[in-house]
């Protein structure tokens, strides 16, 4: 079993939020008005933004610090110890799900969450009549189960989950190929669009892989280390 | 079969009324109604539409529905955790008022759980808790918790009923309606007062009221380890279960007091509940304000002094930012509380020659001081005394508001001191109000504080308020149509009372080295 990561590389980050567009696409999530983003009902599953109180220096001479920050796929998820009915859970290769079709909308796991990665579906999701004929039509579906892109009712929490549709589509060709299936046949869509190519994706569990070998620089680091949530999203600071 | 029997004064007080209704009465439950009404409408706009009706927000995704559900269940204490208690601890004076308490206890369950069924996104869900429930979760311990507490309280409140229904059953007045009777009958269970059914009653409630304790105190350290299992900034905190406990006795008792007060007003119980209930209850009382006030300063020190990255804005917020609007005022109903309870004691008779010991002066006093808080407050957009330098005049504007307002609370003292009933029902409002502040101030600075989100702003909105009002209604009609169907007093307890006074007169205690006369020895003891 694969224990999926992610390392994202702030000296190489832009900002250019192509991540979070590109999540937006692949998970169908809607795009509010602006009366709502102002309310802050927006969905991030991918959310660039500054640091809050990260602006070092004095006017001109000022430096913000942007984050980019998809889940954290935690390895011990504030989450999933609250959630009352095993709507969120962490499966067997590490990450962290959401099943919409069991929640019940409490907002337990919202709160819980320190790193705010988690959304709730305050109306019924809109979609702009040209996207809603190009939503993504991948589906995880089953009996009590709802998840990744598929189109949310209102009243559920949702969040990213590293694209686990995608990871699901690969394991089914492996089979259906009746091969092994390989880590690298799998990664997110943030990762798969990032301009700077700052964003690498793997399986922690191979000491060979990228991630292994980035999570072991220097410049390593986890958001919020103590919470003592052991993030599986590693970032790597700015700076050589 | 023989018919119970009831002293002619229990019934006109306590039982007839039952089958009389006037016309304020039913002006009260239309108005209820009607607030309840628009809250349902509200509600079912909210369940169209989404939760998005409300102001919650990323990041403040518990608002007003929270406060409210640990305001509610913190009410509930009142009853069954106080009247249990002083059942077990055999305090005699408890017996006029445990009805009045258990039924706060029953029905604040209830509306406090219709708190979640208004603040979770799927109503429809809600029985996955039990379905599906985890038991890892604080929020699956919160919903066996509050059952078991609610289950337990109602059974709590019927068992004492039994004796009494058996009562309505054999008095019942002329124009007693079909229902009503079969519904005493059916209550009754068969009461006939045997001996043997006494005893069984008895020692039912006795095992139930020591039952009851445990899980009430569950209840609310339960509600507090929702929050305090979090990392959350301000949340985190061992004090809380013990914190929300003390908290919930206290408002608890705060109810008891305004609920009994109106029930002594509107049926006119005053030959039943009477100083004495304030008296003793107020010790209680002002006991829980102190272990309040230390419990709040030993939560908040610990932070201030920790000054954590994450913490210290949380509390910044509530001591002199957005949030101090809210926690001051609660700091001050509080020691309004505390003050009016404990320092007409130390007022004496005498003072009353003196003309400034008038309500009217220190009512003066108290608007006058809070004229000089609201100018030293509200952001003025002029300089309010221009001939003085403005650290001068804040300084001058401070004293004054402290000036003003000792000078309210000691000239109020003499009147306090006459009148008990009106001063504990001032100080249960300040405790009521100051316990939800208290309620607020530690979900909304938390939830507009969080680590990675920019810190915002909540304010709830007509959705919010709207069925904040709705519940309110809702637990006012439950208590006045249960008092229109059960007596307000549980009249056996204080028959049985009544005996045992009586049997205590003929005992006569030699007291040592007194100089009074034996006549007057028992005076000394019981509870007069």
């Amino acid at each position: 079993m694969a224990r999926w990561s992610m390392v994202i590389d702030l000296e190489k980050c832009v900002a250019c939020q192509g991540c979070s567009i590109a999540c937006r696409f692949e998970n169908n999530t809607p795009v509010v008005s602006q009366e709502l983003a102002l309310e802050e009902r927006a969905m991030r599953w991918n959310d660039v933004f500054p640091m809050p109180h990260g602006e070092v220096g004095e006017f001109p001479n000022t430096k913000t610090h942007y984050m980019t920050r998809p889940c954290m796929h935690c390895e011990n998820p504030p989450c999933i110890k609250v959630c009352p009915v095993q709507a969120t859970y962490i499966d067997d290769e590490g990450l962290v799900r959401q099943n919409y079709a069991r929640c019940i909308g409490c907002r337990f796991c919202t709160v819980a969450c320190p790193y705010g990665v988690r959304y709730f579906n305050w109306y019924a999701p809109q979609f702009d009549p040209d996207l809603a004929q190009h939503l993504n039509p991948d589906r995880v579906e089953g009996k009590g189960v709802l998840e990744g892109p598929s189109v949310r009712p209102k009243g559920v929490v949702e969040k990213c989950t590293y694209c686990v549709h995608r990871l699901q589509k690969a394991h089914a060709q492996a089979e259906a190929e009746g091969r092994e299936f390989r880590p690298d046949e799998y990664m997110p869509a943030c990762v798969q669009t990032c301009t700077g190519k700052a964003r690498f994706f793997g399986d922690l569990d191979d000491p060979n892989s990228t991630v292994s070998k980035l999570a072991k620089s220097k410049r390593a680091f986890r958001l919020l280390e103590d919470v003592g949530t052991q993030p599986k999203t590693i970032y790597l600071q700015e700076g050589e | 079969m023989m018919a119970l029997k009831v002293a002619t004064r229990d019934r006109e007080v306590l039982i007839d009324p039952l089958f009389q209704a006037g016309r304020g009465f039913w002006l009260l439950v239309t108005f209820l109604l009607l607030v309840i009404g628009w809250g349902v409408a509200m509600y079912v706009r909210q369940v169209w539409s989404g939760l998005g009706v409300t102001a919650m927000d990323r990041p403040a995704y518990w608002g007003l529905y929270m406060v409210n559900f640990i305001f509610f269940i913190g009410i509930s204490h009142a009853g069954t955790l106080i009247s249990a208690i002083l059942r077990v601890t055999g305090a005699e004076w408890r017996r006029p008022i445990t009805r009045i308490a258990e039924a706060i206890t029953a029905f604040a369950l209830v509306v406090g759980t219709f708190q979640i069924l208004f603040d979770i996104g799927r109503p429809d869900r809600l029985l996955y808790v039990f379905w599906y429930g985890r038991l890892q979760s604080p929020l699956l311990w919160d919903a066996f918790s509050v059952t078991a507490y609610f289950l337990g309280s109602l059974t709590y409140l019927y068992m004492p009923i039994i004796p009494d229904a058996a009562l309505i059953r054999d008095n019942l007045p002329e124009n007693a309606p079909g229902w009503r009777k079969l519904l005493y009958r059916m209550l009754a269970l068969g009461w006939q007062g045997t001996p043997t059914q006494w005893l069984r009653l008895e020692k039912l409630i006795a095992i139930m009221a020591v039952l009851i304790i445990p899980v009430a105190v569950s209840v609310h350290t339960i509600i507090s380890w929702i929050l305090a299992t979090t990392v959350q900034p301000g949340w985190h905190s061992t004090v809380f279960g013990p914190y929300f406990v003390i908290g919930a006795i206290f408002s608890g008792i705060a109810a008891l007091f305004i609920a009994m007060t109106l029930a002594r007003r509107a049926m006119h119980l005053e030959s039943y509940i009477t100083e004495k209930q304030y008296r003793n209850l107020g010790y209680i009382f002002i006991t829980m304000a102190a272990v309040w006030f230390y419990f709040t300063y030993a939560e908040n020190m610990t932070s201030a002094a920790g000054q954590l990255k994450e913490e210290w804005p949380v509390l910044a917020s509530k001591l002199w930012g957005q949030y101090a609007a809210t926690f001051w005022p609660m700091v001050l109903l509080m020691f309004i509380a505390f003050w009016v309870l404990v320092f007409p004691s130390f007022a004496s008779r005498s003072w009353q020659r003196v003309p400034i010991f008038r309500p009217r002066f220190a009512l003066s006093s108290a608007v006058t001081s809070a004229l000089l808080l609201g100018v030293l407050t509200i952001p003025q957009t002029r300089p309010v005394l221009t001939s003085i330098d403005p650290v001068v005049s804040r300084q001058t504007l401070i004293v004054l508001t402290t000036i003003f307002g000792f000078l309210a609370g000691v000239t109020i003292l003499p009147w306090l001191k006459e009148h008990l009933v009106e001063g504990t029902v001032i100080a249960s409002a300040c405790v009521v109000i100051g316990m939800w502040l208290e309620r607020w101030n530690i979900i909304v600075p938390t939830m507009t504080h969080p680590r990675l989100i920019g810190n915002s702003a909540y304010a709830p909105s007509l959705t919010e308020w709207s069925l904040f009002g709705a519940s309110l209604a809702l637990f006012v009609l439950l208590f006045i149509i249960f008092f229109k169907l059960f007596p307000p007093v549980s009249i056996w307890e204080v028959v049985e009372g009544r005996v045992l006074d009586r049997a205590q007169e003929k005992v006569v205690v030699p007291m040592p080295e007194s100089t009074r006369t034996p006549a007057s020895a028992h005076a000394g003891f019981g509870d007069d």
